[in-house]
């Protein structure tokens, strides 16, 4: 029943589909952001409904629950104003649709998927339900082809996979908006036919020029679909907005054949907004007053990524959430991390010492970079350079920690060399301007850089034939 | 609402939907656990309350359109599964129906049931008309990858009528005739009631995963049970999937429960490709796969676990050693969560019902070694992955699992971040079936293993311990002996209990290797400690190339000694040197 085909006819956006059938006037209860209806008869759960106010304004809710002739319906854009004589309620008799298709391509929308750029509302030649279906396991292609960010450290410590979920964690102050947006910009699948769908929930208004700014020259090539709900937007159309993105980008990828990369942020909002309906609907809170279902929720948003069988494109999804006081036990990264393949995590120790972008590359980790990288997808000395250079990096963490303790000439020569490195990380690979395009060759060959600031005899899991090729033996006699 | 009776006797309405809490008026005879058909697309649904006229239903599906008013109709059975030996090398969902009959999405109404057709097993009847066989007696063979047998069903007996003769039946065809019934290959059974065996037998014998940092440490018995806890990025998923695949039991069933589509496509992929080194053939063909992703409706990942016991006791029944690995339990315990909470229950610990230590312990007592109703040895070991939220090892189902289980495979973050895999934890795990095991490795003709899990226990317990002393003063400050024992903690940690998943030669490692690697190492380890006792400057030894020996583990093939001992006699060769 979600994913029914095509029905053919012209839809309109906005969700306001089709003339009103049947109005339901009995309000019981007017209670945060839900409304119960009574006398109703014929209402399925999940369906959509229309409401209308007696000053003719229209909202739209979903149904919750159903109980003989009660209806209890979650608003989208809240109850402020609503009141029980002169509200009217219709239901559409299905779970909500929106149309779908190439139309969305360089629109700017609401978090509703109402136009926000003055246009005519998005029109599409299909529709599909905005909860999707879950993709038959089975018939899931293994993702193994790479989608280049431009990011350096990205694209060499924590390659980005076609079909792959990864999460950048952040924290408050932290430019994890500045990378999403350059992310957005930059990224690309090796020519072939690629989109970016950008969802934002609870932005500034700041926060949403500057995305639009940055995301002009994509969306002006007509490779952006832009779903904004603004902070003071209401909050219940949160929990639509990042399902809209991807029913569009779902029919990019599988329909159209587009490679899409969908950028949702910030989803601890998105998070919020459903914890306030759970708190509305009375229902036993989990940790940190979350609902019990976080976990499936947000899976039901994240699984939707992924490649089909036979299928020429894939959905990419790229969250960003950002950890209330840091916290990356907080349940909304914690249940994040649990659903997706690795995590891209910021840090403030980092942004501190003055380079950006401010990546942890300890803590972060793709877990489908082994079969996105190497021979034909990559480079060749890609993976080992990748895993070195990690595991130098713990050393020289380790070791930094040991100089604080001890002082550097408590060190020996190998130790001192990997604070060098830590270094040379710093200044040659991860410094990146938000405006610079990195290709891949040139990320690469400053890993090597960086790397041969260590002796080659700590360099043990580079296969003897690739550090010949990159580290001339010669080297070896000067150190 | 008095008028909703319905059209027939049993024909019922649904009062009330909630996300997957439907309830509906309950005919008389609707008993707790039947399962009922709801709407016109006939979701399937199981009664879990009834409170006079109404009965509270978890459906299965997702109820999208399900309204008051729609027909609720009773099935009158059980949520039941159907065995058969042609779920071997199949790909299920939650309730056991088979997904590569189903398209790119799956929507609604589900995959259908197997087709009775399929491929036809070759059967050699081992019983003559006319005999007389009691529940679980063998009626013939079933020819296959895996040794298989078709059995006079649990509360059966009687004369043999007739069994049908050597040759290709299909699976659903019937095979026997037993006191009267027909006897098929294909078997319904309900997956919430244990399959009955004759009796218990102590789990006495190793289960061989293949994973030295289990195998040496915390090793497992067969018909055991483990809880493998782990924050996310621990490689709870990579260490189950790399027991699934080399460990030496029979069959395999793994149960991806409320986890990532990729991960599921991944080891659906691995399996079809790699080769059984049991005997060569897919491994594949000896496991059954039960695939119910996250974003799959949550109730079907509630009734995985089960399904999933269901099918392993059915291999066991044959005389089959079987492991059960469900990833994750905690999935699991979220959707009872999820719906206790939609049920209105009291809640216990953060939200989740009172019954939950009861129901965690249930499922892990379906796991045993048995003697099966036909007398056969057969056996269940269940492996179960735990995600603790935010690693807290307290939060309930750790803290539950962890009482129930007799091994404890505890996946530890610090060695994840430093990239060493499988991050099982040396002072955090436990196996409580290590000392029956090693009796059982004496016997047979391995008296040292019990004093080399120990010494190897106490040797990285103590270079723990001056870790924490180095991280102060520096390695230099410590005297020579201990410098040696840090020095062999990290021998012993990269050169034994690592293990790189992605090397084919690494992947497993056969009991015989393991134990050559950990003599090596500790060889090395105690000629070590006899130089620095002699004089040699700690300084020169530490400064040895030890790399041959860190590097045994990937160049010997996973059954192969020789170069682990070759790599030994390099690292002793080039001690003498610096000596």
């Amino acid at each position: 029943m979600t994913a029914s085909p095509p029905d053919g006819g012209v839809t309109r956006g906005g969700g306001t589909t089709g003339p009103v059938p049947v109005e339901f006037t009995g309000v019981r209860e007017l209670r945060g952001p839900l409304v119960v209806v009574e006398g109703v008869s014929g209402v399925g759960w999940d369906e959509f409904a229309t409401i209308v106010l007696d000053s003719g304004e229209r909202r739209h809710g979903l149904v919750l629950e159903v109980d003989g002739d009660l209806a209890v319906v979650q608003v989208l854009e809240d109850t402020a104003g609503m009141n029980r004589a002169g509200t009217r309620v219709a239901f559409s008799g299905s779970p909500l649709r929106i149309p779908v298709g190439t139309g969305w391509l360089g629109r700017v929308c609401n978090g509703r998927g109402e136009a926000a750029d003055g246009g005519p509302p998005v029109l599409g030649a299909a529709s599909a339900a905005v909860g999707g279906a879950p993709i038959n396991p089975v018939r899931r292609e293994p993702p193994d082809e790479p989608v280049l960010t431009g990011v350096g450290a990205l694209d060499v410590l924590t390659t980005l996979v076609r079909g792959q979920k990864l999460p950048v964690f952040s924290a408050a102050g932290l430019p994890h908006l500045e990378l999403a947006v350059q992310i957005a910009a930059q990224a690309t699948c090796g020519g072939e036919p690629f989109a970016v769908v950008f969802a934002g929930m609870g932005l500034t208004h700041a926060d949403v020029a500057f995305v639009r700014d940055g995301l002009a020259a994509r969306s002006a090539a007509r490779e952006l679909a832009l779903f904004v709900n603004t902070a003071d937007d209401p909050v219940i159309e949160r929990m639509l907005t990042p399902r809209l993105a991807l029913t569009v980008a779902e029919h990019l990828a599988f329909t159209e054949g587009r490679h899409v990369l969908v950028v949702m942020t910030d989803m601890t909002a998105y998070a919020e907004a459903l914890r306030e309906v759970s708190a509305a609907r009375g229902e036993i809170p989990a940790r940190r007053a979350y609902p019990g279902y976080l976990y499936s929720d947000l899976a039901s948003l994240y699984e939707r990524c992924g490649r089909i069988r036979g299928r020429p494109g894939s959905v990419t999804v790229l969250p960003v959430l950002t950890m209330p006081a840091g916290d990356i036990t907080h349940p909304v990264p914690d249940l994040t991390g649990y659903i997706t393949e690795g995590q891209i995590v910021l840090s403030a120790d980092v942004q501190a010492s003055g380079v950006g972008p401010p990546l942890d590359p300890l803590a972060s980790l793709s877990r489908l970079m082994r079969k996105g990288t190497g021979p034909g997808r990559t480079r060749a000395d890609h993976p080992a350079l990748a895993a070195q250079l990690i595991a130098a990096l713990a050393r020289s963490r380790q070791v930094a920690d040991l100089a604080d303790l001890v002082g550097r000439s408590a060190l020996s020569p190998a130790d001192l060399a990997h604070l060098e490195l830590a270094d040379a990380f710093r200044r040659r690979f991860l410094a990146q301007g938000t405006d610079e395009n990195r290709p891949l060759e040139d990320s690469l060959d400053r890993a090597w850089e960086v790397l041969l600031t260590l002796p080659r005899s700590q360099l043990g899991m580079i296969p003897a034939d690739l550090l010949d090729a990159h580290a001339p033996a010669a080297d070896e006699g000067a150190r | 609402m008095t008028a909703l009776g319905g059209t027939g006797a049993d024909r019922s309405r649904i009062l009330r939907v909630s996300g997957p809490l439907v309830e509906i008026r309950c005919p008389a005879g609707v008993a707790m656990h039947d399962l009922i058909a709801l709407g016109a697309d006939r979701l399937p649904g199981e009664v879990v309350a009834i409170r006079g006229d109404r009965a509270t239903v978890q459906a299965y599906e997702y109820t999208g359109g399900l309204a008051p008013g729609h027909i609720a109709e009773p099935l009158g059975t059980p949520l039941s599964v159907r065995l058969a030996p042609d779920l071997l090398g199949g790909v299920f969902d939650g309730l056991l129906r088979p997904l590569a009959d189903s398209g790119d999405l799956l929507t609604t109404g589900g995959p259908a049931t197997a087709a009775s057709a399929g491929p036809s097993w070759p059967f050699t009847p081992r019983v003559a008309r006319g005999s007389r066989v009691a529940a679980g007696a063998v009626l013939g063979e079933i020819g296959g990858r895996v040794p298989l047998r078709l059995l006079v069903p649990p509360g059966l007996a009687g004369e043999v009528g007739w069994v049908a003769p050597t040759g290709g039946h299909a699976s659903d065809a019937v095979l026997a005739e037993v006191g009267g019934r027909e006897v098929r290959m294909a078997q319904r059974w309900p997956v919430r009631r244990p399959r009955p065996v004759a009796r218990r037998l102590p789990a006495n014998a190793p289960l061989n995963t293949g994973q030295r940092a289990v195998d040496l440490l915390f090793p497992v018995a067969r018909g055991s049970t483990v809880a493998v806890p782990g924050g996310f990025g621990t490689g709870k998923t990579m260490l189950l999937q790399q027991i699934a695949k080399w460990c030496d039991a029979d069959v395999i069933v793994y149960v991806g429960c409320g986890e990532r589509g990729n991960e599921m496509a991944d080891v659906i992929e691995e399996l079809g490709e790699l080769t059984d080194p049991r005997g060569g053939g897919r491994l594949a063909e000896r496991t059954v796969t039960i695939a119910n992703t996250s974003n799959m409706p949550m109730m079907a990942r509630e009734a995985s676990v089960h399904t999933g016991a269901t099918v392993a006791e059915y291999f066991r029944d044959m005389g089959l050693d079987v492991v059960l690995i469900a990833d994750s339990t905690s999935r699991w315990a979220e959707a009872l969560r999820e719906f206790a909470s939609r049920m209105g229950e009291l809640p216990a610990e953060e939200g989740y019902p009172a019954g939950l230590a009861s129901r965690l312990a249930a499922f892990y007592e379906r796991a045993a070694a048995v003697r099966t109703l036909g007398g056969a040895a057969g056996s269940v070991t269940v492996i179960g992955a735990v995600s603790p939220p935010g690693g807290d090892r307290t939060e309930p189902v750790t803290a539950h699992t962890e009482r129930v289980v007799r091994c404890l495979w505890s996946l530890d973050r610090e060695l994840a971040y430093a990239r060493h895999y499988p991050a099982v934890s040396w002072s955090e795990s436990f196996s409580r079936d290590a000392t029956v095991l090693g009796t059982a490795h004496a016997r047979a003709g391995d008296p040292g293993w019990a004093e080399r899990r120990g010494r190897v226990a106490r040797q990285l317990a103590s270079a723990d311990r001056l870790a924490d002393l180095v991280e102060l003063v520096g390695s230099t400050a410590l005297p020579p002996r201990e410098r040696i024992d840090v020095l062999a903690g990290r021998l012993l940690r990269e050169a034994v209990i690592q293990q790189n998943a992605l090397s084919p030669a690494d992947a497993y490692s056969t009991p015989g290797k393991t134990t050559a690697l950990v003599e090596a190492a500790l060889t090395v380890i105690d000629r070590c400690l006899e130089l620095v006792d002699a004089g040699t400057a700690v300084d020169a030894v530490e400064a040895v190339d030890f790399t041959p020996l860190l590097r045994a583990r990937e160049t010997a093939a996973p059954a192969e000694t020789a170069p682990v001992t070759a790599a030994r006699d390099t690292v002793l060769a080039r001690l003498e040197e610096a000596a």
